[in-house]
């Protein structure tokens, strides 16, 4: 390693520990990010087993239950809140001035971006693997080669999903809108997905909620997740969602610019 | 004072929307020289604090710090620089030395130079045998320490610190006056110290008075003084701020 890269390390590293300390000092959070996606796994989808059946769709090969054709939602759907959560700890860092810290490091600004985007995603590959390691052992059968594929798309996705957390938390003034989002970003997105129910289902019933499934991010990110379990990765979505995490990150990036960004009154209130 | 030193800035304007926070700011900070930016509340202190770090751009005018031009290579200047906020910004629920060694990271510190950097830091501080403790757990006086301490930790050549005793009580505030002072002389720092509270101001420092966005008076306490006719800091601000119109008020706490 080079003289000149090994600030850059340790600093990635150093943002890394600091999100892991974090991570183990907020164990409600934690626990609080495993449970909701459990209870759509236990409660809901088997609660909607009967009434939900799933025909064969790839890249299913046989038909399967509710629950095994929700798994791959629920894993985005873990990446999604922590995405929004890290989100809410950059607009909190930044009402509680400890953003300033950051971004008063001579490292460059994109980098130090970039450190707090995969501290947040390795946060969330450590939800998303204990949550398939319950769901393995309790009700669904999923390939282990998928599961080990399965990780860098996770790493994307959360990259992604994390970028557009970062590029929201750019624009909120403060803590209090962040209910906002909720309603206006993180609902959306999940219910207007393939999360819950196959598109062709949603095409059925309205035309125009099917293109705007399509075209949601979010859809791609649980399609990559799906075809990539079962060891057939879709280039396309995959494709999308690396798209629209160079979109974000860059949005983000100029968000958070002095000179063009949207933080710039902000900091110094 | 001298427009001849390390930190120089010049024609310095900013405003938010119609607001003008600051108009042709121009200053000079000296090493090894304490100057106090004084000024009421709301007389733009944060803001040039804020341009001074990067945290904002300029819009007009100039900043140079130890000859980086702060406009075309921030990064440079922010290696030579160490600031602690008017907020606090320590995180809370990790320990003295955890807050230090993510500090050290973000400065590409690491190691056995990161350690023995936050041992000498933490000792200059007066923070010795407390690495250990949850800063959640330190009194005002002693976060402020730390953040200064944390400020330190790259051996900036220009300190800026935005209002650090507020909400400590008189002892603690007095304590962190006089303990920041001798740092600026034993360190030979640059050092910037913005605030409202002009018992804050010692008749050896650089002064620099700030009101509604402008310099009114800059210099040498003494020759301010002097300059306005004046016996102490705080009449010789009152008469600044009444030419100016303003009359802003800034406190003289015992």
């Amino acid at each position: 390693m080079t003289a000149r890269a090994t600030p850059y390390l340790v600093c990635l590293l150093g943002i890394l520990w600091r999100e892991a300390l974090r991570f183990v000092y907020q164990r409600g959070r934690f626990i609080a990010a495993l449970v909701r996606p459990l209870v759509w796994l236990f409660i809901f989808a088997i609660g909607f087993r009967s009434i939900l059946g799933v025909s064969i769709v790839p890249p299913y090969e046989t038909y399967i239950t509710y629950e095994t054709y929700i798994i791959p939602g629920l894993v985005a759907m873990i990446q999604l809140f922590n995405g929004m959560q890290s989100s809410l700890t950059l607009v909190y860092d930044r009402e509680m001035g400890s953003m300033r810290v950051l971004l008063t490091s001579p490292m460059p600004r994109w980098f130090l971006l970039l450190c707090k985007l995969m501290a947040g995603t390795f946060v969330s590959l450590i939800q998303v693997y204990l949550f398939l390691v319950i769901a393995e052992l309790t009700i669904i059968d999923l390939p282990l080669a998928g599961l080990v594929l399965l990780f860098p798309v996770l790493v994307v996705t959360g990259l992604m999903l994390g970028a557009l957390g970062m590029l929201l938390s750019s624009t909120i003034r403060q803590l209090e809108n962040f209910a906002g989002i909720m309603n206006f970003v993180i609902f959306p997105m999940f219910f207007l997905s393939s999360a819950l129910y196959p598109l062709w289902k949603v095409r059925e019933s309205s035309n125009l909620l099917y293109w705007i499934c399509v075209a949601n991010p979010f859809s791609h990110a649980v399609e990559s997740i799906r075809f990539t379990l079962y060891l057939k990765p879709d280039p396309i979505a995959l494709a999308v969602v690396c798209g629209s995490l160079v979109l974000f990150f860059a949005l983000a990036v100029l968000g958070y610019d002095p000179k063009k960004g949207l933080v710039r009154r902000r900091v110094a209130d | 004072m001298t427009d001849l030193g390390p930190i120089k800035v010049s024609g310095l304007s900013y405003s938010y929307g119609r607001k003008v926070a600051l108009e042709d700011v121009s200053i000079a900070v000296r090493p090894g020289r304490f100057t106090a930016l004084l000024g009421a509340n709301g007389a733009g202190k944060t803001t040039l604090v804020s341009l001074l770090c990067g945290l904002l751009a300029s819009q007009r005018g100039t900043i140079e710090i130890l000859g980086f031009d702060a406009a075309r290579n921030l990064r440079a200047a922010l290696r030579e620089t160490g600031v602690v906020f008017q907020q606090q910004t320590l995180d809370l629920d990790l320990t003295v030395q955890q807050n230090m060694t993510y500090f050290a990271a973000l400065r590409g510190l690491s190691g056995g130079r990161a350690t023995e950097r936050i041992q000498a830091c933490v000792s200059r501080m007066g923070l010795d045998g407390r690495e250990g403790e949850k800063v959640r757990r330190l009194n005002g006086g002693h976060r402020r320490r730390l953040e200064i301490a944390r400020a330190l930790l790259h051996q900036p050549s220009f300190l800026i610190l935005d209002e650090p005793t507020v909400g400590l009580d008189v002892e603690a505030r007095a304590a962190l006056v006089d303990h920041v002072h001798a740092l600026c002389r034993q360190e030979g720092v640059a050092l910037l110290w913005a605030t409202h509270l002009v018992d804050e101001v010692w008749l050896d420092d650089d002064l620099i008075v700030l009101d509604a966005g402008r310099v009114r008076a800059a210099g040498p306490v003494s020759e301010v003084l002097a300059a306005q006719g004046c016996p102490d800091v705080l009449s010789a601000f009152r008469k600044i701020a009444g030419m100016s119109g303003t009359n802003a008020s800034v406190e003289a706490e015992a």
